[in-house]
């Protein structure tokens, strides 16, 4: 019972995890960093 | 014409790819969005100056998550030495104990989860909810399978006591000293089984 109990705790944390990360996962990523891909990029070629 | 005009996919290309996963992870390392966005761009600058070091076609994701980890850590190394214990006064607002309704709520989880040790908060992340196998978790922070496998325990067990107050069986099962230690009570009284 305890043993049951334990698995079913672990599997809320396991699915709270997975939603705190995928909270993360889904927003928008902020344009500064395609921006400043882009930069090092255009650095790479002038060089 | 020095290079071939057919060349092979650059891997630096793939690095935007993993964006969306680098946050989540930063976020989980640093517990702060603005923190972990400068992480991540450290990273992603790391990343672009030592590609050569990674090693087409192994995981990329991986790999960006252990520079990420890497500049995490001796950022901190570095700050610790410049500010006084910004940690403990994070961990003092995060410590009052978790309202309990029945089910765990996802704000009380979320600041259980903040209150855990660095090593047992990203190796939970990694194995439990990035989808990394334990072998990858353990290529990522450097150490043995067999040492994220414990830390993955030991964190998921502090949870559930951080989690389980309120329930009086759990309670008889609980390391009190582990709980004084989460959430800064005074120090544990010896207590007699």
């Amino acid at each position: 019972m305890k043993d049951n109990e334990k698995a079913k705790r672990e599997q809320q944390i396991d699915e709270n995890l997975r939603r705190v990360y995928q909270k993360v996962v889904e927003e928008d990523v902020p344009d500064r960093f395609k921006e400043l891909l882009e930069q090092l990029r255009a650095q790479e070629t002038s060089q | 014409m020095s290079e071939p005009e057919t060349a092979p996919r650059d891997p630096r290309e793939e690095i935007v790819e993993h964006l969306r996963p680098m946050r989540a992870f930063a976020m989980s390392l640093t517990r702060n969005s603005a923190a972990a966005d400068d992480l991540v761009q450290d990273a992603i600058m790391k990343a672009w100056q030592n590609i050569e070091k990674f090693e087409a076609g192994t995981n990329m994701r991986a790999w960006l998550f252990t520079i990420l980890r890497n500049t995490f850590y001796s950022n901190r190394r570095k700050a610790k030495r410049e500010v006084a214990d910004v940690d403990g006064a994070m961990a003092a607002t995060l410590s009052e104990k978790p309202a309990h309704d029945g089910r765990l709520a996802m704000k009380d989880f979320e600041k259980a989860f903040a209150q855990l040790p660095d090593e047992q908060r990203e190796a939970l992340i990694l194995v439990g909810a990035s989808g990394f196998t334990y072998e990858e978790a353990a290529i990522t922070c450097g150490v043995a399978v067999g040492t994220i496998k414990s830390r993955v325990n030991r964190g998921r067990n502090t949870l559930c006591e951080m989690l389980d107050l309120k329930d009086d069986e759990t309670m008889e099962m609980t390391d009190r000293a582990t709980m004084a230690v989460v959430f800064e009570m005074t120090p544990p009284q010896r207590f007699s089984s």
